[in-house]
């Protein structure tokens, strides 16, 4: 008898793990979390101001790149101001809020996000005359030995707060140029196991990063968990005269990995690094 | 225990030397089909007790070992190790609790299971069929920082715990008697390489323990190794390769999408699961490459 009930059973959950594994599916965004960001809004779904690039299978789920490019440049009268990025089906979706300016020169952000599983990502953008309009991609985040955590946590917490500041070569003065900043932080979830360890429980992530160039904005983000092990982004700006980038921003720690009510303000960090057009 | 899993016959295993028995598995990426049972699994006989080494891919696998340790011999297992916190290693670990067994780990094992347990068995059900619950993942009472002995009567088992390579959690079984070094992940032949842990890390113990000489090399996935450490060359072959393209794209300013799509291709003909590892190992070694300056 045992055996047939426990037969009964496995029949009864295979439909449902089949479900699970299809495709594209909008049900978080549309029951949650289209409510939780932008209530009473309307968005526009379209490629028209900004596309999302993403790998259609994710072949680490610790670290999948995503791109998100725009279709028009940084005008002083019209340009993108804002882009969030979510990751549907991740146990806390935000991944970020970026806010471009008119001196980004582009508002094209690249970085890498962590993917809990098969899931919809999605930018939403904010053009200055307060137009949102979207564009998604569908992350297969591959099984297996994977797990949407580090590799080599101490050597990322020796590591941690060492900054590095990359330039396209070819740069030309006035110009939109491609920068990347990488960060070392272990970005922390805080999704271990409770009881089973006296080791870190807590989340510890970088939530705020600033950055300017001779003082002028670039890029303001607020930023999340989903966001990978030593934090990488590319992003653009306009080096009209020799001078200074500069990335300023800060961790925290935070009791649940899946809400930000209680909260600990860690340590804040700035880098320069000298620009000669 | 219910008398379904009693029923469970033996795990088919073959004396690889005196009293080292191994379960040779295929290469197989882990899923619904082959529940995640797709690694080298084993235990070495002493005079006094039993050691099995990594415990089987799913909660039968390691019922199906135990079954196969009764099989030859009466006595008592005495320890279990696991080799590192890879589900295809850990998850047969419940078969064996029981008094006077103790589990024996990598000093970081326990913290790898707490940080990655919760996503493996939230997905042990939809990829793997089969039904794990915390109870099934046993962190090791013995933590291993550099080397310990274990005595198995007469016989004494080396375990040593390696810097970060294929996890940061590696263990490997160096049985005297026998001249055997059971190095489980830490090598891979015919199925290709994974990287969970450092590129440098693993080049670097690879190419150390290639200086050695040993009778018999027990690899994770892929045939026994009897002419070490010619067998080890393959795998170093991989992980230099893909180091020294990976570095280049990074001198050029290239990108981890564009590595993950140039980086280490042409050796696709000499690995098995290529596509399925090839460039999340690229993926993790570019993450970590980026920053060795």
């Amino acid at each position: 008898m045992k055996n047939l009930a426990k037969f009964v059973f496995l029949i009864m959950l295979l439909p449902a793990a089949a479900l699970a594994e299809g495709g594209d599916d909008d049900s978080t965004w549309n029951n949650t979390l289209k409510t939780q960001f932008f209530a009473g809004k309307t968005i526009e779904e379209s490629d028209a101001v900004i596309e999302l690039e993403a790998p259609y299978r994710a072949e680490d789920p610790a670290i999948v790149p995503v791109k998100v490019t725009s279709k028009m440049p940084q005008g002083k009268d019209k340009y993108i101001k804002k882009i969030w990025v979510l990751v549907d089906k991740n146990p806390f979706p935000f991944v970020g809020e970026f806010e471009f300016f008119p001196e980004s020169g582009k508002a094209d952000l690249a970085m890498r996000v962590r993917v809990n599983t098969y899931s919809n990502i999605r930018a939403i953008a904010e053009t200055n005359d307060g137009k949102l309009t979207m564009s998604k991609k569908f992350v297969k985040a591959s099984g297996g030995c994977s797990a949407p955590v580090g590799a080599d946590l101490d050597e990322a917490m020796k590591r941690l707060g060492k900054v590095k500041f990359r330039l396209d070569d070819g740069m030309k003065p006035g110009q939109p140029t491609e920068a990347q900043l990488m960060i070392s932080h272990p970005n922390l979830t805080g999704m271990q196991m409770d009881q089973m360890t006296r080791y870190v429980r807590k989340s510890h992530f970088i939530d705020q990063l600033k950055v300017t160039f001779n003082d002028k904005p670039v890029l303001n983000a607020k930023i999340d968990i989903a966001i990978s092990a030593d934090p990488n982004f590319r992003f653009y700006f306009i080096p009209d005269k020799p001078g200074e980038l500069k990335a300023e921003f800060s961790d925290i720690s935070c009791e649940s990995p899946v809400s930000r009510k209680v909260c600990d303000k860690g340590a804040s960090y700035s880098q320069q690094y000298a620009v000669t057009p | 225990m219910n008398a379904a899993s009693w029923a469970l016959p033996a795990l088919p295993v073959t004396e690889a030397a005196p009293g080292v028995f191994v379960h040779r598995s295929e290469h197989h990426w882990p899923d619904r089909e082959n529940h995640g049972e797709i690694a080298n699994i084993g235990f070495i006989v002493g005079d006094d007790c039993v050691a099995v080494i990594d415990s089987g891919g799913s909660p039968q696998q390691g019922i199906a070992l135990r079954q196969a340790v009764k099989k030859v011999t009466a006595k008592p297992i005495c320890y279990v190790i696991n080799t590192h916190v890879h589900p295809d290693h850990i998850y047969g670990n419940r078969a064996f609790k029981n008094k006077g067994v103790r589990f024996v780990g990598h000093y970081k094992l326990a913290r790898a299971m707490a940080t990655r347990a919760p996503h493996y068995l939230s997905k042990a059900d939809e990829l793997l069929d089969i039904r794990v619950s915390p109870d099934n993942i046993i962190p090791p009472d013995l933590q291993v920082k550099q080397t310990m002995s274990l005595n198995l009567g007469n016989r004494e088992l080396v375990l040593t715990a390696h810097p970060a390579a294929h996890t940061d959690n590696d263990l490997s079984v160096y049985d005297k008697n026998t001249d055997t070094l059971w190095l489980a992940d830490l090598l891979f032949l015919e199925h290709i390489p994974v990287i969970d842990g450092s590129i440098r890390g693993w080049l670097k113990e690879l190419r150390r323990l290639a200086q050695n000489h040993y009778k018999l090399v027990i690899p994770g996935h892929g045939p026994l190794v009897k002419d070490w450490p010619l067998g080890s060359q393959p795998h170093i072959a991989y992980l230099e390769q893909l180091a020294g393209e990976i570095r280049a794209m990074l001198k050029q300013g290239k990108t981890l999408e564009y590595a993950v799509d140039h980086a280490g291709l042409s050796a696709k003909k000499n690995w098995q699961l290529f596509e399925q590892f090839h460039r999340k190992n690229v993926t993790i070694a570019f993450a970590e490459l980026e920053w060795e300056d």
